[in-house]
């Protein structure tokens, strides 16, 4: 419910229904005569909730891709992941924010809030009950996690200031306009109906399918598929997998944008959806290769996670059981033999994790928000028209970010080249992009 | 003079050690290193990806004896390095042409 309007209400209070739309000249009316007063405790569940969502990119989201790479790139995922969210975060306040969340078309917003224009300490976001300033520093961090996200699936072959880059234009024309059609009122998807409670489709079939088309274009490493490429250090994978999981809770559970029952059942979903997809893609793991692994188990959880990511507030937790288990046991196959059989090197699986278990959530949420399958249900729901809808959306994502990031990847190509000199690669990006080395034993 | 040079599984390291500390042998140089035989290595997998690990890690044991108490060496390595599966190793002995005590200039016998 991350929106930014009181329409999500309609769309996920049953009571409220659709008809809330027709309210919003209304309750602007009264937020005129008297002003909105953020509440205390929603506040607070905010401010939290945003740095549970920063402690998943550092150094949650860094140290997982990080273990995954071999030692000599270690350094380069750290910075890439760390240079390429602050950078994030410094366009979400120039124009970022005002190209998602402010009035414009169907696609893209406009530039009245550019540097936080008409923003003020006492200003509450509209419709709802926090400080606008926490809603645009939670906003930040989903801004800043997914170009981040995308980075794992062309690490240790890309070239530092081509990531810097990537992050810079992709957010521009990729990640503002699907956060403006998806969340903000007046966005496309959000008129057509399309659920997504927190980034199924914005941040994770975003950051997946930018991370396929990534791979493909810049390429494979050199010797993949030679040379032996295993995970670095599957502890720190582990560390930083588990510091997702605790964040993930301000990712879904801070996407109520309030302290209340809808933050309780993203809770809920976002524990039992969880442990599900690691069972779900261990035991199936465990069938399909003869071993249970850690990775495959703690992939799993990130699979979860993601799947449950655009339901968390809208299913039940038994619905949510579902999608983990489906998210778990379609990524491991998409991670495995899909991935085997296109030859594509996606280093850190970010296709087939976030992109695939995203595409599995999205849709699922469509089925499982059913009041009659435990959901919280939507006004005058059917089943066909819902799961049509978060089709369309998913599509109208796959296909714009698929394009645009195609583009950016040849555009980057071109101004300062994708990739390092084949040697330098060879050597490693931690000593040829920053001189230095992770571990000096 | 001889140099013994075994290459053992490296979880049989003290034992032998203690063995050879037994015969009363002073020094020994240990490397961890890798390699194959007729044990054959493992597969290990990572997600989609599987890499068959054909060097296994082993450790090598060093030491300089006596040209007459290499067979009691060589005994006391097998002795405490066996296991009876494959992959427990082997045995080289080479010729050893002279010895030189750092500290003291000593050689050959008096720095063994």
């Amino acid at each position: 419910m991350m929106l930014n309007r009181p329409a999500r209400a309609g769309l996920i209070a049953s009571a409220a229904g659709l008809a809330c739309l027709a309210g919003f000249a209304d309750a602007a009316l009264a937020q005129a005569t008297t002003p909105a007063v953020a509440d205390k405790g929603d506040t607070a569940w905010m401010l939290t909730s945003t740095l549970l969502v920063l402690m998943m990119i550092v150094p949650g989201l860094a140290l997982f891709y990080g273990g995954l790479v071999r030692s000599k790139n270690m350094l380069s995922v750290l910075t890439q992941v760390l240079a390429v969210a602050c950078l994030s975060m410094l366009m979400w306040v120039v124009i970022g924010y005002s190209l998602a969340f402010s009035e414009g078309s169907a696609f893209i917003g406009g530039f009245s809030k550019s540097f936080l224009a008409g923003v003020a300490k006492d200003t509450v976001n509209s419709g709802g009950t926090i400080p606008e300033y926490v809603f645009f520093a939670f906003q930040m961090t989903f801004a800043s996690i997914t170009p981040a996200l995308a980075l794992g699936a062309f690490a240790e072959r890309t070239r530092f200031s081509a990531t810097l880059l990537f992050a810079l234009l992709w957010g521009i024309f990729v990640y503002y306009p699907i956060a403006h059609m998806v969340w903000q009122s007046d966005g496309y998807l959000m008129k057509l109906g399309a659920l997504d409670f927190a980034g199924g489709t914005v941040v994770h079939i975003n950051a997946g399918i930018a991370g396929l088309v990534g791979a493909l274009l810049v390429g494979k490493r050199v010797g993949f598929g030679k040379d032996l490429m295993a995970p670095h250090s599957l502890t720190l994978t582990f560390t930083g997998g588990a510091l997702l999981w605790i964040g993930w809770f301000g990712f879904n559970a801070g996407s109520a944008l309030a302290a209340n029952d809808v933050a309780a059942l993203a809770l809920v979903n976002t524990l039992l959806a969880t442990a599900a997809a690691a069972l779900s893609w261990m035991f199936v793991e465990w069938a399909a290769k003869g071993k249970p692994s850690l990775l495959g188990t703690i992939s799993g959880v990130i699979a979860g996670l993601v799947a449950i990511t655009p339901a968390a507030g809208l299913v039940g937790p038994i619905g949510g059981i579902v999608l983990g288990l489906v998210g778990g046991a379609v990524s491991f196959f998409f991670c495995t033999t899909v991935k085997n059989a296109f030859g594509y090197d996606d280093t850190a699986d970010v296709f087939g994790v976030h992109g695939i278990a995203g595409i599995v959530g999205s849709i699922g949420t469509g089925i499982f928000v059913s009041s009659s399958l435990g959901g919280v249900g939507v006004e005058n729901y059917d089943m066909a028209t819902q799961v049509w809808n978060q089709f369309v959306a998913v599509v109208i994502a796959i296909v714009w970010c698929g394009v645009i990031s195609a583009i950016i990847f040849k555009l980057i190509d071109v101004v300062v080249g994708l990739r390092p000199v084949t040697d330098a690669e060879r050597e490693g990006l931690d000593i040829t992009d920053h001189g230095e080395r992770a571990y000096n034993m | 003079m001889k140099i013994v040079i075994a290459i053992i599984k490296p979880f049989k390291l003290d034992e032998v050690r203690d063995a050879l500390t037994a015969l009363g042998i002073h020094g020994l140089t240990v490397t961890e290193v890798r390699g194959y035989g007729r044990q054959k290595g493992h597969t290990e997998i990572y997600r989609g990806a599987e890499y068959a690990v054909s060097f296994l890690p082993k450790v090598k044991i060093e030491v300089a004896v006596a040209t007459d108490r290499v067979d009691q060496v060589i005994a006391a390595i097998i002795g405490a390095a066996k296991t009876g599966q494959i992959g427990d190793g082997k045995i080289f002995v080479l010729p050893l042409d002279h010895t030189v005590r750092i500290r003291t200039g000593e050689v050959d016998a008096a720095a063994l």
